[in-house]
């Protein structure tokens, strides 16, 4: 094993260049490290200035996305071993505008995941009296994988679609639609509808499937796509053939 | 922060996707190659359809017709033609258990009985066409 490893760093600092470079780092190689461990490094020993997000290091709060030798990974799940020999080059998500170093601006993807209204919709809220709202093992087992998602956009990166099409939802919100769409206590189907049949939500997707590859949290939302075209499909030719119905 | 601002802010950085992005990975390149099979899937619907029509126009421009169908280069090119919309119809029912998902009471039925059912009503068609084509 090596006792150091290269990281090829993206760097991009707006107030002093107007095109990004990279910058090499040679750090301590540990069997145990995580591509984050090695980013910790230099940010604490080598160059305090490198910007980047993380928080949980633990695989659960979805900030510390990058691509590590061009494919998208939670680098704080990401071996240093698993890219070796090196050198590694770290870059910052693909389909975002950086805004620094390895920070990318997600507002866009903040904006689409409330758009599709990611919660609960009641008709109508039953009294707390009556108690929960019950749901059997095989209804939980209906949305529970797309619950999984915790928004850390490597599907968005993935997504050749999404970076030739910027207005397209995109999978993780359409994903996130549909763990609630499949949820048997949720009613607000109808709503999503309208922002998902819209050309730029389901039908945007060509069926890549990259977005599915990449997920660290095993979500198919490449899956969820195609399962909301046929929904979204039969919902159209059954208001055609039963107008009166979908009054 | 104003939406407006950030679309149009100058310093940030935005990569522009070269035009041949697709060379990139191996999984975007079979995606567009699968994609290109769609023109053969409409060479072959726009054929049957000039077939139609020179049978409404009468035996002759059918016979004609016949003849061209059966000239060895046009019949090369059609095997080629069969086997790149015979790649498409496989790749397009395989991905019918990621689309199609059903649910007996609270059973899931198994991918490979959605599979088998798009290949069995596949095969059921291709059979009934075979059946009126050849020996009915």
């Amino acid at each position: 094993m090596p006792e150091t490893v290269t990281l090829e760093v993206f760097r991009y600092r707006p107030e002093e260049e107007s095109e990004p470079t990279f910058d090499s780092f040679e750090v301590p190689y540990h069997a145990e490290w995580m591509i984050l461990d090695a980013l910790n490094y230099i940010k604490d020993d080598l160059d305090g200035s490198l910007s980047y997000r993380w928080a949980c290091r633990m695989g659960v709060c979805g900030s510390c996305g990058m691509l590590a030798n061009g494919r998208p990974v939670l680098t704080c799940t990401t071996y240093l071993e698993s890219l070796l020999p090196g050198p590694i080059r770290i870059e910052p998500l693909e389909g975002f505008p950086v805004i620094r170093d390895l920070v990318g601006d997600i507002g866009d993807f903040m904006g689409k995941l409330a758009a599709v209204k990611p919660w609960l919709i009641r008709d109508e809220e039953k009294p707390v009296e009556e108690g929960e709202y019950l749901q059997t093992p095989s209804q939980l087992d209906d949305y529970k994988q797309y619950s999984m998602c915790i928004n850390c956009m490597l599907c968005y990166s993935a997504c050749p679609i999404y970076r030739l099409e910027p207005d397209f939802i995109g999978p993780a919100a359409i994903a996130l639609a549909q763990r609630y769409n499949l949820d048997s206590r949720d009613q607000g189907a109808e709503e999503r509808m309208d922002i998902l049949s819209q050309h730029d939500g389901i039908w945007g997707c060509t069926l890549v499937g990259e977005c599915t590859e990449v997920c660290p949290k095993g979500v198919d939302p490449a899956g969820a796509i195609q399962r909301y075209k046929v929904s979204a499909t039969v919902d159209y030719f059954k208001s055609l053939l039963m107008p009166r119905r979908s009054l | 922060m104003n939406p407006q601002y950030r679309a149009y802010h100058p310093r940030w950085y935005r990569k522009s996707v070269p035009i041949f992005w697709w060379l990139r990975k191996r999984s975007y390149a079979a995606f567009i190659a699968r994609e290109l099979t769609s023109v053969f899937v409409a060479y072959s619907a726009i054929m049957l359809v000039v077939l139609v029509l020179a049978m409404d126009r009468g035996e002759a421009a059918y016979v004609g017709m016949m003849d061209w169908l059966a000239t060895p280069i046009v019949v090369a090119a059609h095997i080629l033609v069969l086997l790149v919309v015979l790649f498409h119809t496989i790749t397009w029912l395989n991905l019918a258990p990621m689309a199609i998902v059903v649910k007996l009471g609270d059973r899931k039925l198994p991918a490979s009985a959605v599979l088998m059912g798009h290949y069995g009503a596949w095969a059921v068609c291709t059979a009934i066409v075979a059946w009126l084509l050849i020996w009915r």
